[in-house]
Formats: structure tokens, C-alpha cells, sequence
């Protein structure tokens, strides 16, 4: 069914990513297309893998910006997948009933099954979340890792999505942002977590967290620009003979 | 948005036929179009001929076409929906009015009513399809209804008057024809007025939650070749090329066709039958022009994330 749960979700999982520490490296993007494409929406086709014009499905996708100018001017690595929008016009606008977000946590799916391929949905995310598998004909999405994050043959802290479970950074955060008290939740509230496009109204459900404040004064490492002697000069004893005869 | 061919002439197909449909459901049970049977079939052979064509069309769009049956189920929340069960529904009071015209001899006033709401309903639909999609401002205004059903009367209008012409019937009233053109055509300029000034909802600040920190530029893309999210969201049009694209459009979609509208007023027979038929066919080519330039100047906010500034 396409309209979407009745009544308030309580748990929300969803996504922190933090764009202050993420140093574009993609292998969260490597690490979910290798869990993914042989997942649950599996597989992730890949068109002309070694030609002159590589296309294939991802779910998540690393794009680098430039914001600012000059010196106030920074390098920001931005991964994008879906959101799990609290409002997902791509579930409403679907026309049978292939997409759906799930009553009990949030997340949005595709059963792939029912997927008549129109696209509409795609048309329909401005984040750019669904990618259209041109060989299966159906469309495809981060599907939040179900098949790890609930997967109880693993061990509790391997149960997050594989994008968070690879980055070397720490810059992916995975939890409940339904609940104001879990360390996602808390984390958005500290850091002042933002919403991408929050006018088009889709209520995302994962948050991005702003690139801290530069320090002042201290270049890009708030070091010091000399280095200070880490002990006094010695004036006597042996060292003390030894620094004056060879200073003359 | 990448002008798929397949949804273009759907669009433009159905909406002449649909057009064509909801003027002989209402004309027809009030004596304004020949009751003769011959007519009646020519007529709605046109008209469901057209409809078909653009609805079997749009098939091809889908990527598992042998699924399509499932689309019909979600109309509580989705306009493709809608217009599914709107499109398929309208055949059956437009089949009941169809065989009573020509088989039976009597013009139903509730089915030719029935059949003509079904019309507008389904074209309503197709239109709120795009009105609804708000990562595509272009298309989420309020000129975008008014556009597809004043085209596709108008179409369907220019189609009618050529089988008036064919049969010798007696004319619509005068100014129907020029003054259904003009309506559209201020509808469309209206359109494009509205989209070429109307300020942007989404920038790459936005969409990146950035804008705060300056500028925001694209420095690295996330992979080196185009991907299904460029190819069919991120097709866009040299400016230059859209400006005489819309020209034509206007030219041969309104300006000729509105012109060629007066021929039956100086001229019967076979000179109003050809004017009737270059403007049948010149109007539909002018919305087909049109059409593909309402799908490839439309930006999709995804955009913001490759490069573009604003949409």
C-alpha cells in the first residue's frame, strides 16, 4: 500500500553523517554496493563495467564541494543516499504498490515484485536516492541494510548498515532518530544536525552535521605557528658548560 | 527531465483523443454534430483510436510492461494511478455511447456525458501526474492543468472540425474554434512567462545544507560517466534552441491553425476540408513540440547536487 503508515512512527532508523570528518574516501559507497549487490535488492547491474562509459546501480553516491571563497573557503566531501523521508512523496506517487515505508521503523523499500518500472518515483525524490536498474527493469534503493541490521547471526555491533560499518573516519552514525534520547538523536541536537532541502517538505529522517567552526588564529591545525621550548634552557651544570662553549 | 518519447506522444495522443472524446459526449446528445451513424463511428474511431495509441504507447515506457495490471491498485494515493483506472473506466461509457450512436441509432445523453467527464478526468489526472512532483518546479505550478486540458480540447476540437468539414456538417458556432485556440495559446505563453521568471525553490545550498559556509560548487562528481539520475533527470536544453522551439511551437501549433480556423468562414468544400486537416495535423505537431519542451526544460532538483546552482 503506497499511502503511508497512519499515526506517529515512534522509531525512525535512519542515517547521521557527519561533514565535518568524512574524508571522501568512498568505501562507504564501495562497501554498499559489494553488501548490497548481493542482498536483498541484488544485484546492483552494473552497464559497461570496463568500457569507455562505466553506468551501474548505487545507492550511495560521494560528491565533493567547494563552499566559500578563499581563505574562508572550504573542501566538503558529501555522501548522498536516501533520506527515509517521514513524508516520501516517492512511496505516494507509486502507482502499485511497490513502494511502501515500513509502519514499524520508517524505512522505505521496493519490493521488486510488484515494480512495474515507471520511474515516477525517481521523478519524484529530489535527493536522487532511487536509481533505475535498466537490466532488472525495476527501480532499486538503499534499503537501510535490513538484511543487517535486524541479521541476529551477527554480532550486535556489526548490525548497523554497511556504510557505517566501513567507515574509516567514524564520519556515519546509524540509530533510532525517532527517539530524542539515543546517541543519534542527541548527536543531531549537539551538533546542530540539519535537513537537506527541508522546503520541499519531505521531513527527512537521516540528518547531516555541519563542518565545525574553523579555529582562529592557529591555521588549519590551531597549532601554534613557532614551537616553544618543551623544557627552560639549562644555565648550569655540565649541559649548561657544554651550551656556552659551543654557543661561543 | 529527459523527454522520453513514449510519454510525449502518450500525452499528446490521448489528450487530442480525450479532447476529441469529451466534445462528442457533449455536443453529440444536444444535436451540435451530425447524429448520423457514419459520422458517430468515424468519429470515435478517431478519438478512441488516438487514445489507445497514446495509452499502448505509454506501456513502453515501463520497464516490466507485463505487470501493468498492478497500477490500477493505489488509487487512494497516486496520480498514475488515477489516471489508470480514469483511462481505462472512460472506455466503458464511451463504448456504450459508441454502439448506441452507430449501432443503435440513439445518442445517449448520460453516456455521452459520462464518457466526456471520464475524458476530462483522465487528462486531469495525467496533469496532476506532473503538478504533484515537487523536486520539478517547472512542472509543480498551477499553469500546468489549465495547460493540459485547454491543449488537449484544443486538439481535440481542431480534429472534430476536420470530420465536421469531411461530412459537410453544419459549422460549430463561429468564434469556438479561434477562440479555443487563443485560450490555449495564452495558457501556454502564460506557462512559459511563469517559468521563466518565477524565483528559485531549491539551490545547491539547500540541497547540500551548505549555503551557509558561501557558494556552493561542485568540485568532484561522485563517478565519471553519466548515470541513470543524469540520463533521465539531468538532460538539459541550450537556451538558445528552447527559444526557437518555443517559436515554433506557438507558429505551428496556434498561429497557423488559428489562422487556417477562418478558412470555412470564406471558403466551403474541398479548401475548408484541406485547411481543416493542416490545422488538425499542424496543431497536434505544434503540442507535440510543446510537449517535448515541457519535459526538457523541466529541472529536477537532483540537479543540485551535479553542478547546477538553482532550480
Amino acid at each position: 500500500m503506497t499511502s503511508l503508515p497512519a499515526g506517529p512512527s515512534r522509531k525512525r532508523l535512519g542515517l547521521v553523517i557527519d561533514l565535518d570528518i568524512c574524508v571522501g574516501c568512498h568505501a562507504c559507497a564501495v562497501n554498499c554496493k559489494e553488501w548490497n549487490t548481493g542482498g536483498v535488492a541484488a544485484p546492483l547491474t552494473d552497464l559497461a563495467p570496463y568500457g569507455a562509459d562505466p553506468d551501474g546501480v548505487w545507492f550511495n553516491r560521494v560528491h565533493t564541494y567547494e563552499v566559500g571563497e578563499g581563505p574562508a573557503g572550504r573542501t566538503v566531501h558529501f555522501p548522498r543516499s536516501c533520506l527515509h523521508c517521514a513524508e516520501p512523496a516517492c512511496v505516494t506517487v507509486c502507482p502499485t504498490g511497490a513502494s511502501f515505508k515500513r509502519a514499524e521503523d520508517g524505512i522505505v523499500l521496493v519490493d521488486e515484485d510488484l515494480c512495474i518500472g515507471c520511474k515516477l518515483c525517481s521523478w519524484a525524490c529530489p535527493y536522487g536516492a532511487r536509481e533505475f536498474d535498466e537490466d532488472a527493469g525495476v527501480m532499486k534503493k538503499c534499503t537501510l541494510c535490513i538484511d543487517r541490521i535486524y541479521n541476529e547471526t551477527f554480532d550486535p555491533e556489526d548490525r548497523v548498515p554497511a556504510c557505517v560499518a566501513t567507515c574509516p573516519a567514524s564520519a556515519r552514525h546509524f540509530g533510532d532518530l525517532g527517539d530524542p534520547d539515543s546517541a543519534v538523536s542527541k548527536l543531531v541536537a549537539e551538533r546542530e544536525g540539519f535537513d537537506l532541502m527541508a522546503e520541499m517538505g519531505y521531513a527527512p529522517t537521516n540528518k547531516y552535521l555541519p563542518p565545525r567552526p574553523r579555529r582562529q588564529g592557529g591555521g588549519c591545525t590551531s597549532a601554534p605557528a613557532r614551537l616553544a621550548p618543551a623544557a627552560p634552557v639549562t644555565t648550569g651544570g655540565l649541559l649548561g658548560w657544554l651550551d656556552r662553549l659551543l654557543s661561543q | 527531465m529527459h523527454p522520453s518519447l513514449s510519454v510525449i506522444f502518450f500525452t499528446t495522443a490521448s489528450g487530442a483523443g480525450y479532447g476529441l472524446l469529451a466534445l462528442l459526449g457533449v455536443l453529440a446528445p444536444f444535436g451540435m454534430v451530425p447524429a448520423d451513424p457514419l459520422f458517430g463511428l468515424v468519429a470515435l474511431v478517431l478519438a478512441l483510436g488516438a487514445i489507445t495509441a497514446g495509452l499502448v504507447s505509454s506501456l513502453f515506457h515501463l520497464g516490466q510492461r507485463q505487470r501493468a495490471w498492478r497500477a490500477f491498485s493505489q488509487w487512494r494515493s497516486s496520480w498514475l494511478s488515477r489516471e489508470g483506472v480514469a483511462a481505462v473506466a472512460t472506455y466503458l461509457p464511451a463504448g456504450l455511447f459508441g454502439i448506441g450512436w452507430v449501432f443503435l441509432g440513439t445518442v445517449s445523453k448520460a453516456a455521452g456525458l459520462l464518457a466526456a467527464l471520464g475524458a476530462v478526468a483522465t487528462v486531469f489526472c495525467t496533469s496532476m501526474i506532473y503538478r504533484s512532483l515537487k523536486p520539478v518546479p517547472r512542472w509543480h505550478n498551477r499553469w500546468v492543468v489549465p495547460n493540459y486540458l485547454a491543449l488537449g480540447l484544443m486538439s481535440g476540437l481542431l480534429w472534430l472540425v476536420l470530420v465536421l468539414q469531411i461530412f459537410g456538417a453544419r459549422p460549430l458556432p463561429a468564434a469556438t474554434v479561434p477562440a479555443a485556440i487563443a485560450l490555449a495559446a495564452v495558457l501556454k505563453l502564460g506557462y512559459w512567462r511563469f517559468i521563466d521568471a518565477a524565483p528559485a525553490t531549491s539551490t545547491a545550498g539547500s540541497a547540500t545544507g551548505l549555503g551557509s559556509f558561501g557558494t556552493v560548487r561542485l568540485l568532484e562528481a561522485p563517478h565519471t560517466s553519466e548515470n541513470y539520475l543524469l540520463k533521465e533527470m539531468g538532460f538539459s536544453i541550450a537556451r538558445k534552441h528552447a527559444a526557437k522551439l518555443r517559436r515554433i511551437a506557438m507558429v505551428l501549433g496556434f498561429g497557423l491553425p488559428f489562422m487556417l480556423s477562418f478558412v470555412p468562414f470564406v471558403a466551403s468544400g474541398w479548401p475548408a476540408i484541406a485547411a481543416a486537416l493542416l490545422a488538425a495535423i499542424l496543431g497536434t505537431v505544434g503540442v507535440f513540440v510543446e510537449r517535448w519542451l515541457f519535459f526538457a526544460e523541466a529541472r529536477h532538483a537532483v540537479t543540485l547536487y551535479y553542478g547546477r546552482s538553482e532550480v
